[in-house]
């Protein structure tokens, strides 16, 4: 197991690599210079060429990657042009909404996707396994931004019970930041359970056909330890895998959600990046966002093993 | 299980009900007025920038030595009295008695001068008083004389330009910094009405001011940008909010205070809801403009420059981005209507959408087909539906339109190359184009001017002279020749005028008319 885990880690290097380079390359050959974007609307030629020398960006290509990837390997992720602040202080300020919406969606679609899931298995063909399927399909469909909308103006607005937008830290007020929590994780949550409750009932089905739960239920165990201890333990490797993957969805998705529900995290960052052109700030975050996929997949390749003891790595 | 869940769900809701759902979000503290500019702000140098978020941000954190009022009268700000010598060549000014930084300390002469140097080096109304000023001295630590190479007639015009860029008043550390770079934002020390909170700014989330309780305000009302800066809050926060619904439904439920810009798509949303009104602060509002790139075909020939100006006509345009005529101005004054350089000088022909006379112009001009390459911006509401209009306009006259459609960045960055385009869309805060020298488009010197790079010496020597001239009737006359002059050499054209009223809370009051947003005699009740 711990060769596995070393092995996956040096695997990092190259994706990450791959990724360097591929985003390097993709940010300079989008149009668009971020000097003529700093150097406001009746700027003349002179000034802008000026900010370009001063941004570095007159240098060849293969230099300024290569005093990119001089600075990671130091651990400097470099500054804003835009903010005038380093790229790391940016990400640190502006993680902890994103990784809140992120973990509250996550916790909350798991709690109601997996049961809801196994329960439209369990009574396949019922009306409840039809509403859950048909609410998949709406869930697929609506764009978070309508679902988001549709949320505050019923909750926010007409019943006055939430806030329409806006952060709190955990750490200036726990309640106002669960208030402010509700409507956001909601929102990104109806995807997700979809999702996750579509593949949870076509695993559970696939295994309660199966020979071992038509000996369990023989041998007379009750509908719950077969569904529990037999049924979901062996159809959790799929449903692992798609939260796993969901994260993806999740974090696209937080984009769109930041930016209705005016929470000041990484995805709405992300946006104002790549629409000023900060070309340091995209790179980090999508390097971040790099290294945090190939950690995700590892740590549910490693849960696996719990799951199932037939995996050995 | 099953019994399980039921439970676990009833507890859940009844948790929800009682608790998390029950309590409405408390509402924003009478002293704290919190606002949602028309973007974030994330550059804290009003000298190095030209953006009008960081000139608004300007407004709160420094003080001018003079400023325009709403009747368009430069008056003294930070200056207690002033005078200039017979001759015109030495002008004095004094400060008042008890300016302070936010630092405690006194503001100097010394100060002033170094501001003034700064802003002069960026801004092209700065460097053109500059070109006639000989020196700056320091008399004594309040006042200061501007010795002039020869008379110079808009001195105080320069000195209290009411936009970018501002000639904000800096400690003499601070303007020490090359023009070229951006103060930080430890540097961000005025002498204004509000005290910038560094270690509050939080980039796309909030930027707070707080109440400067040291700052003196002029003993006159306050009047546009002049007069007394009286505060009546003890905080103002602007909130990052990039979503305009987002930021409509806080106004609505009572979480934020102001709109600084709400689209006027929402207007009819926000005017029905008894909790809010609209204000047009901004009298004169905004102009939008169809800029020319003279060193491309087919806009390289002045003749079918000018047989575009023909072709287009101004409603439109504004039907299709405001819409609602109460928030909109045709007007073919180029200096802006209802202002002391409103005239129509040579504006008979053009604005008409006279596509049959735009025809027989372009064949006399020898047009031969060239497409027009237009840029057309897609992600700022104010713009994406000009490109369009244009368009229209000017194949009725028999132009051939490549409208190309592109971001916003996309656009600046395409605009900044010589070739490649024809013409783009944009728009003005009234404040920058109140006359020929201020207004950008009309700079004319060729590789220095803005994009576009118009080159005519005759609208530079009329530039010139009415930076000269100090009588208010020869300074019209030059508006007029400028104008004229535009008939045969158009630089752009311009497309009528819009506002963009504040959106505020009904328990907000005070809002002054003022080319900027302004937060000073605002209450909260």
């Amino acid at each position: 197991m711990l060769n596995f885990i070393a092995r996956r880690l040096v695997a990092i290097i190259p994706v990450l690599t791959v990724v360097a380079i591929f985003i390097f390359m993709m940010l300079r050959l989008t149009p668009g210079d971020p000097a003529a974007v700093i150097a406001g609307d009746n700027a003349t030629s002179d000034q802008i060429a000026e900010i370009r020398t001063k941004l570095g960006l007159d240098e060849p290509m293969w230099r300024q990657f290569a005093i990119w990837i001089g600075d990671i390997l130091q651990g400097n992720f470099g500054e804003s042009f835009f903010f005038k602040k380093t790229v790391a202080e940016l990400i640190a300020q502006r993680i902890e909404p994103t990784l809140a919406l992120a973990t509250c969606t996550l916790i909350f679609a798991i709690a109601v996707s997996v049961p809801i899931g196994v329960l439209a298995a369990y009574r396949q063909g019922s009306l409840f396994d039809r509403i859950v399927m048909g609410f998949s399909v709406i869930g697929f469909s609506v764009p978070g931004f309508v679902i988001g909308y549709c949320l505050i103006y019923v909750f926010a607005i007409e019943l006055d019970w939430l806030p329409v937008q806006g952060y709190t830290r955990i750490s200036v007020d726990f309640w106002a930041f669960l208030q402010r929590m509700v409507l956001p994780s909601l929102t990104l949550s109806v995807g997700f359970i979809a999702l996750i409750s579509r593949f949870t009932r076509a695993s559970v089905l696939e295994v309660l056909n199966e020979d071992y739960i038509r000996t369990a239920r023989a041998k007379g165990l009750s509908n719950r330890v077969v569904l529990m201890r037999h049924a979901l333990r062996n159809a959790a490797v799929p449903i692992l895998t798609v939260i796993g993957n969901g994260i993806a969805i999740l974090l696209g998705g937080a984009v769109v959600t930041e930016s209705v529900f005016g929470l000041p995290g990484l995805g709405r960052l992300t946006v104002e990046a790549v629409l000023s052109r900060d070309f340091p700030t995209i790179q980090a975050i999508i390097l971040m966002i790099s290294v945090v996929y190939v950690v995700i997949n590892l740590l549910i390749d490693i849960s696996y093993t719990l799951f199932d003891p037939r995996i050995r790595y | 299980m099953f019994q399980f869940a039921r439970k676990a769900a009833a507890l859940l809701a009844a948790a929800s009900v009682g608790g998390l759902l029950g309590a409405a979000p408390a509402p924003a503290s009478a002293q704290t007025l919190k606002v949602v500019m028309h973007s974030d702000l994330k550059i804290v140098d009003p000298i190095w920038t030209a953006a009008y978020i960081v000139r608004n941000h300007g407004y709160l954190v420094w003080d001018t030595l003079f400023a325009m009022d709403e009747k368009f009268e430069v008056k003294p700000q930070m200056v207690d009295k002033y005078d200039v010598s017979s001759d015109k060549l030495t002008w004095t000014f004094t400060l008042r008695d008890g300016l302070e930084w936010h630092d405690g300390t006194s503001v100097t002469s010394d100060d002033c001068i170094a501001s003034i140097k700064r802003w002069a080096a960026k801004d092209s109304m700065g460097q053109k008083m500059m070109g006639s000023v000989e020196a700056l001295e320091n008399v004594d630590a309040k006042t200061f004389k501007m010795k002039m190479k020869e008379p110079y007639g808009l001195v105080l015009q320069s000195l209290g330009k009411p936009s970018v860029n501002v000639p904000f008043i800096m400690p003499a550390k601070v303007a020490a910094t090359a023009p070229d770079t951006q103060i930080k934002a430890e540097d961000v020390i005025g002498s204004g009405p509000f005290i910038f909170k560094r270690d509050e700014w939080k980039p796309g989330e909030k930027v707070v001011y707080v109440k400067n309780p040291k700052y003196k305000p002029r003993s006159e009302p306050a009047s546009g940008l002049a007069g007394g800066k009286v505060v009546k809050v003890d905080r103002v926060e602007w909130i990052a909010m990039p979503d305009v619904q987002t930021s409509m439904n806080a106004l609505l439920a009572g979480e934020i205070d102001m709109i600084e810009s709400p689209g006027h798509d929402l207007l009819p949303v926000l005017a029905k809801d008894k909790n809010v009104k609209l204000f047009t602060a901004n009298p004169l509002g905004s102009q939008y403009i169809f800029r020319y790139n003279v060193l491309s075909k087919p806009f390289d020939n002045p003749k079918i420059r000018y047989a575009a100006a023909v072709a287009l006509t101004q409603e439109p345009f504004l039907q299709a981005v405001v819409g609602d005529t109460q928030w909109y101005k045709p007007c073919k004054a180029m200096f802006i209507c209802g202002t002391p350089n409103e005239t129509l000088a040579g504006m008979d022909e053009v604005l008409n959408g006279d596509s049959a006379k735009a025809a027989r112009l372009l064949k006399e001009a020898g047009y031969d087909g060239t497409p027009i390459v237009l840029l057309q911006s897609t992600d700022l509401q104010v713009l994406t539906n000009l490109a369009p209009v244009a368009k229209a306009q000017l194949e009725r006259a028999g132009f051939k339109v490549d409208m190309q459609s592109m971001d916003w960045q996309t656009h600046v960055a395409r605009r900044s190359k010589k070739d490649g385009w024809s013409a783009f869309l944009t728009a003005w805060g009234a404040a920058d184009i109140l006359d020929p020298l201020m207004h950008g488009s009309f700079n004319s010197s060729c590789d220095k001017a803005m994009a576009g790079w118009p080159c005519d010496a005759e609208i530079e020597r009329l530039r010139d002279a009415y930076a000269k001239e100090s009588d208010a009737a020869k300074q019209k006359a030059i508006v007029e020749a400028v104008q004229r002059r535009w008939t045969q050499y158009p630089t752009h054209v311009h497309l009528g005028q819009w506002y963009a009223p504040l959106a505020l809370r009904k328990n907000v009051t005070g809002s002054l008319a003022a080319p900027v947003t302004i937060f000073w005699n605002i209450e909260k009740k």
